[in-house]
This record gives C-alpha cells, sequence and structure tokens, in this order.
C-alpha cells in the first residue's frame, strides 16, 4: 500500500543504516527522547485497555438487605459479554450504526470524490471558493455543528422546516424513519470537506503526463477521470473509507445532542451510547467495559474487512 | 520553509500551469452548466447553516421564534453577548477559558512529545525501532471514543476523576501527531547536516533542539493545529470524566445548555449565540492557515 510518491523521499533515512552509532554516545539518545511518549502510551494507551478487560471480567455483587449495602466483585468470567451481547438494544445499535454506515460513507466519499475532481480538473471555475465553502464545516466542533443541525431540524426555529410548511410541505426531521437520516446529514455536512481534501491531495500527486496520453489518445475529461484518476487514487479511497466506516461506528457526538429534540433517539441508540449509558447512568464499569471491548474487536474486524476488500478488487481490475 | 509547505506551493504552481495550458479549448456548455449548477448547490448545502448561525445570533429571543430564520431581524448581538456574559456569573468564558487550557496546554504538550518522538523515530537506527514504529501505527487505528471508556475505569483507580489533570494528560497520547513529525523529520532534516553538528561537537540534544526543532518548524505547527482543535472537538472523555460544570469545557457546557434549553426556552437564545462565539476562534485560526492543514492532511495520506 506504501507507494512511492514522487516529490516525497519518504524512505530518505534509511540510507545510511548503522552510521548513526558511529557518532559515539548517541545510543541512549533515541530512547530518551521517546520516553515521554512511551510513557503516556503505556499509560493511557495499553493500560486502559488491559485495565478494561479485566474490569470486563469481574461484578460488583451487593450482599445484605438495604441497610448493609456491602458490595463486593467477585471474578465472573465472560458473563459480562453474554450479557452485553444479548441485550438486544445493544445489538439493535450495531444493526442501525451498519445501515448508517452502508448509506452515509458511499453518498459523502461520493461527494468527497466529485468535488475532489472538480478542484483537480484544469478547467473548473471558482476553485477556490468551492475548497474553501465544503473545507468549512470541518473547522466547526462535531459538537457544534449538531447543535447547529439540532436548530434547523427544530420546527418553530428552524427556517427549513418553516419555509417548506409555508409551501404546503410538511417535513419532520425527528421522526422514528427520517432522524437516522438527519444524523447522517450532520456527518456528512462535517466530514466531506476533510475527505475532499485528501482525496483532493492524492489526485495531485499523479503523474500529470498520464492525462496528457489519455487527451492525446481522445479520453474527454469525464472519461480520463473515471478510467485514470479514480482508480490511481485507491490507496486514498480506501483510507478515507476506512477511516469513515471507523467514525460510523464510533458515532456518538450528533445522536447524543439530537436526542435532546426527540424520543426515537434512545439512550442505546449507537453502540457508543450504549457503553457511555451504561458506564455513566447505570454506574455499571464492569458491564461498560465489556461492551466498549466488544465495540473495539468489531472496530478492527470492520477495519480487516474493509481493507482486505480493497485490496481483492485492486488486484482484480 | 520545509519541505511539506514547499511541496504545496510546487503543487499550486503546477495546477496555475495546467490551467494556462489548457486554456485553449473549451468545455461544452452542456458541461459548463453542470460544474456551476454543483458548486452553487454545495456551496449552498455547506455555508448555509453557518449564515444561519450568524443571523440567529443577532436576534432577540423573540425574533428567533417570530420572524423568518435567514432574514436578519432587530439587531440584537451586543444584547446577545452581554447576557451570554452574565448568565450564571459568566459561566461561559468559564468553559472557554477550561477549552483553552485543555487545547492550549494540552496541544502544545501533545506537539512537543510528538516531535520529539517523530524525529527520534525518524533519524536514529536503533533496536527496538520497528517495534515502537509499528505500535504507533496500530494505535492509529484504535479510536479515542472506544478507548474513553477503559480511559475513564483506569481514571477512577487512580483517583483522577473530575480533575483537569484527567481530560487533560489522556489526551497526551497522539500517535496521528509522532506519525506526522516522523514523516516531517525525514522529509525536511537531512542527515549530513546532523552529522556537521556532531562534528562540531553538539550533543544530541543540542543537535534536536537547535537544528531539529527549526528544520521541523512547519511541521511542528501542522501537528500543533491538529492537535489543538482534535482536543478542541474533544467531548466524550470530558463527559465521563467531569461532573462539575466549571470544569467542563465548552462543548461540553453548551450541550448542557441544550438538555435545559428544552424547559427555558431563553436559553436557546444564549446558546445560539454561544455556540458562534466558541466556533469564532477556531474558525479564524483554522482558515489563516489552511496550507498547513492541507500539508498535514496530504502527508498523513500519503504514508498509508
Amino acid at each position: 500500500m506504501t507507494q512511492a510518491v514522487p516529490g516525497q523521499p519518504i524512505r530518505l533515512a534509511d540510507r545510511s543504516p548503522g552510521r548513526r552509532r558511529s557518532g559515539g554516545g548517541s545510543g541512549a539518545a533515541p530512547w530518551v527522547f521517546l520516553a515521554p511518549f512511551i510513557v503516556l502510551f503505556l499509560m493511557f494507551l495499553v493500560a486502559p485497555i488491559v485495565v478494561a478487560i479485566g474490569t470486563s471480567l469481574f461484578k460488583v455483587q451487593k450482599s445484605g438487605l438495604g441497610f448493609d449495602t456491602a458490595s463486593k466483585t467477585v471474578f465472573v468470567g465472560v458473563q459480562n459479554y453474554v450479557t452485553a451481547l444479548s441485550d438486544p438494544a445493544f445489538i439493535a445499535g450495531f444493526g442501525r450504526v451498519l445501515l448508517f454506515g452502508v448509506v452515509q460513507v458511499p453518498v459523502m466519499l461520493a461527494l468527497a470524490l466529485i468535488f475532489a475532481l472538480l478542484l483537480d480538473s484544469a478547467r473548473t471555475k471558482f476553485k477556490r471558493i468551492l475548497r474553501l465553502g465544503v473545507f468549512l464545516p470541518f473547522a466547526i466542533p462535531g459538537v457544534v455543528a449538531a447543535l447547529l443541525w439540532g436548530f434547523l431540524y427544530q420546527p418553530g426555529v428552524s427556517p427549513i422546516v418553516e419555509g417548506l410548511k409555508s409551501l404546503g410541505i410538511s417535513v419532520d426531521f425527528l421522526s422514528q424513519g427520517s432522524v437516522l437520516w438527519s444524523i447522517a446529514n450532520v456527518s456528512t455536512w462535517s466530514y466531506t470537506g476533510v475527505n475532499m481534501i485528501i482525496l483532493f491531495s492524492a489526485l495531485q500527486t499523479v503523474p500529470r503526463e498520464l492525462f496528457e496520453a489519455a487527451r492525446i489518445d481522445g479520453a474527454g475529461e469525464l472519461r480520463t477521470a473515471l478510467s485514470i484518476k479514480v482508480p490511481l487514487i485507491a490507496p486514498a479511497l480506501l483510507l478515507t473509507t476506512l477511516f469513515s466506516v471507523i467514525g460510523t461506528l464510533q458515532l456518538f457526538n450528533e445522536p447524543t445532542i439530537l436526542k435532546n429534540l426527540t424520543t426515537n433517539i434512545t439512550t442505546e441508540y449507537t453502540p457508543n451510547m450504549a457503553v457511555f449509558a451504561t458506564t455513566q447512568a447505570n454506574g455499571n464499569l464492569n458491564l461498560g467495559s465489556a461492551m466498549a471491548i466488544i465495540l473495539g474487536i468489531v472496530t478492527f474486524i470492520l477495519s480487516v474487512v474493509v481493507s482486505s476488500v480493497s485490496n481483492r478488487r485492486g488486484r482484480n481490475s | 520553509m520545509t519541505a511539506p509547505t514547499t511541496t504545496v506551493r510546487v503543487r499550486r504552481r503546477e495546477t496555475r500551469a495546467r490551467s494556462g495550458e489548457a486554456g485553449g479549448e473549451r468545455r461544452s456548455p452542456l458541461a459548463q452548466t453542470v460544474v456551476i449548477i454543483v458548486t452553487v448547490v454545495a456551496l449552498v448545502y455547506f455555508l448555509v447553516p453557518v449564515y444561519w448561525l450568524i443571523v440567529a445570533s443577532t436576534k432577540t429571543s423573540s425574533d428567533l421564534f417570530g420572524t423568518p430564520g435567514f432574514e436578519f431581524a432587530k439587531f440584537n448581538l451586543f444584547g446577545n453577548l452581554a447576557a451570554l456574559t452574565t448568565y450564571s456569573h459568566g459561566i461561559f468564558w468559564r468553559w472557554m477559558l477550561n477549552s483553552i487550557i485543555y487545547s492550549g496546554l494540552g496541544s502544545v504538550l501533545m506537539t512537543f512529545v510528538s516531535v520529539i518522538s517523530g524525529y527520534a523515530l525518524a533519524k536514529y537506527r536503533f533496536r527496538g525501532r520497528s517495534i515502537v514504529l509499528a505500535a504507533v501505527l496500530g494505535s492509529m487505528l484504535v479510536p479515542g471514543t472506544v478507548l474513553a471508556q477503559p480511559t475513564y475505569v483506569l481514571l477512577t483507580h487512580l483517583g483522577l476523576v473530575n480533575t483537569y489533570a484527567g481530560v487533560l494528560i489522556p489526551t497526551l497520547v497522539y500517535p496521528f501527531g509522532v506519525m506526522l513529525a516522523y514523516v516531517y523529520a525525514q522529509t525536511s532534516i537531512p542527515d549530513e547536516i546532523l552529522e556537521a553538528a556532531r562534528l562540531d561537537g553538539a550533543g544530541e540534544f543540542r543537535a534536536f533542539f537547535s537544528i531539529g526543532v527549526r528544520l521541523m518548524s512547519g511541521g511542528m505547527v501542522t501537528i500543533l493545529l491538529f492537535a489543538f482543535l482534535g482536543s478542541w472537538n474533544n467531548y466524550l472523555l470530558p463527559l465521563l470524566v467531569l461532573n462539575d460544570i466549571d470544569l467542563v469545557p465548552v462543548t461540553v457546557g453548551l450541550t448542557g445548555w441544550f438538555r435545559q434549553s428544552i424547559d427555558i426556552p431563553a436559553l436557546q437564545g444564549l446558546l445560539v449565540v454561544g455556540a458562534l462565539v466558541s466556533v469564532i476562534p477556531v474558525v479564524v485560526v483554522f482558515l489563516s492557515l489552511q496550507r498547513y492543514w492541507r500539508a498535514g492532511l496530504s502527508a498523513g495520506g500519503v504514508r498509508f
């Protein structure tokens, strides 16, 4: 997947292996430089996972009746995992984010790809304003974006709902059927720009001679885009797909904020919301840890599947 | 200037050259129309919510509900700002201050740790280097929100729940920043200069602080920006870790108002103007340093 990109001598340092050691006394230096990161890495990336796995294998049992609220922690093995996996609401959350991802990720990436191709095309006017306009929402924190759209979905405040009403069209962005897509809209609005920039950067590294050759062969701009540009930026498309899929599984901010507007978003609407509700609202650290680990494993499996499917497709063509 | 920014410049020039060379031919009128329509629709979709926020911030609470959303009414922006400042003893500005502490201090520390680690990984050969690199790459795939709950569990064990440190320290692990710094160090610090410094008798630390840091300064700005906006966006971890309303960042504070505004309609006006105020510094920094963003994203993308 790591391709040599013109103008980016990525493996520059590999030219002189072993040369560094001749410097004398530099043996410990890299480890001293790396020490802060390694300590933080072990403490706040490795340790939390280890602690969470440990916590997920136990259960707090309350013994005694009412006045005697002594509780003790007992080892229960995989019982929390069984409980989590047999919770229909938790499983439904996975189904919901999968449905969301199957629709939202392709739509968003298709938009990002169209804008990136327009920016890359020599004859597109208004490039600067297009790039700035599409990218601007990414500068707005996701939480504020959700608040903002929350207002635009609310009847009474929303000029969209009110405007359509005056035309005799009544829409409800927060109904049981539509609210998932209203959340998808917030994600698309926020993240199309950043994906556009990644794809555009990839397009810029494609050698220009290829387009010349295609043009001389009589290929139009659209044809060049579809049969030369898109296949050549497949690695960047894979990267954006991967990040979007991971992002979808983690869905939390937008539904949590929009939940204030409608009862159609439950506390366990997405897996991450279920983890939060179990940990914070119900105070069950043990079950919450098991859920977080299940979510981590599913995320990992899905990213492996996405990258292997894309690799296979790339090889076939 | 460092390599990433130069690359962007060079590319821009290429683009310009290309548009010049293609200027002789004309696209069919139909295609031209389609492109213009796509551009206009895209701009409306991506910019109208922002326009609404600006308009709504200037309205009184009654106008917010009583007048058409996209039209300006009585200009009350300053009244709204005054209300925002006095509400609940100025809690909003406390939240802004908290966000600045979490993101400002946090991003400076994140950048330092990332740059020094990326430099070490790029400029030294040592045993265990590939293991550290693999760990950095692998952990880029661990989403922060999956880690939030386990981190919260750990923080309860450490007694750091409901403290500034509890939110600040866990965000300092920033594998993406290390990866970017690694790429920048490789492309912008020639080995020869470091060799020369060593021959002149500079120690390893001297070489890093006086040469490495200087040559990587463009990349450092990029990492700082990513780190700053990443931590300004942080929501789930503070939501889990903090109970004290005086400690929360502005994202958590505003969503608290959003929840309450269902019962207290007067909060809606404050929420709108508060959202605008909270976004302004970020958008200004973001747009004025746009080229660093693009450089960072392409460098990050190139790695995969």
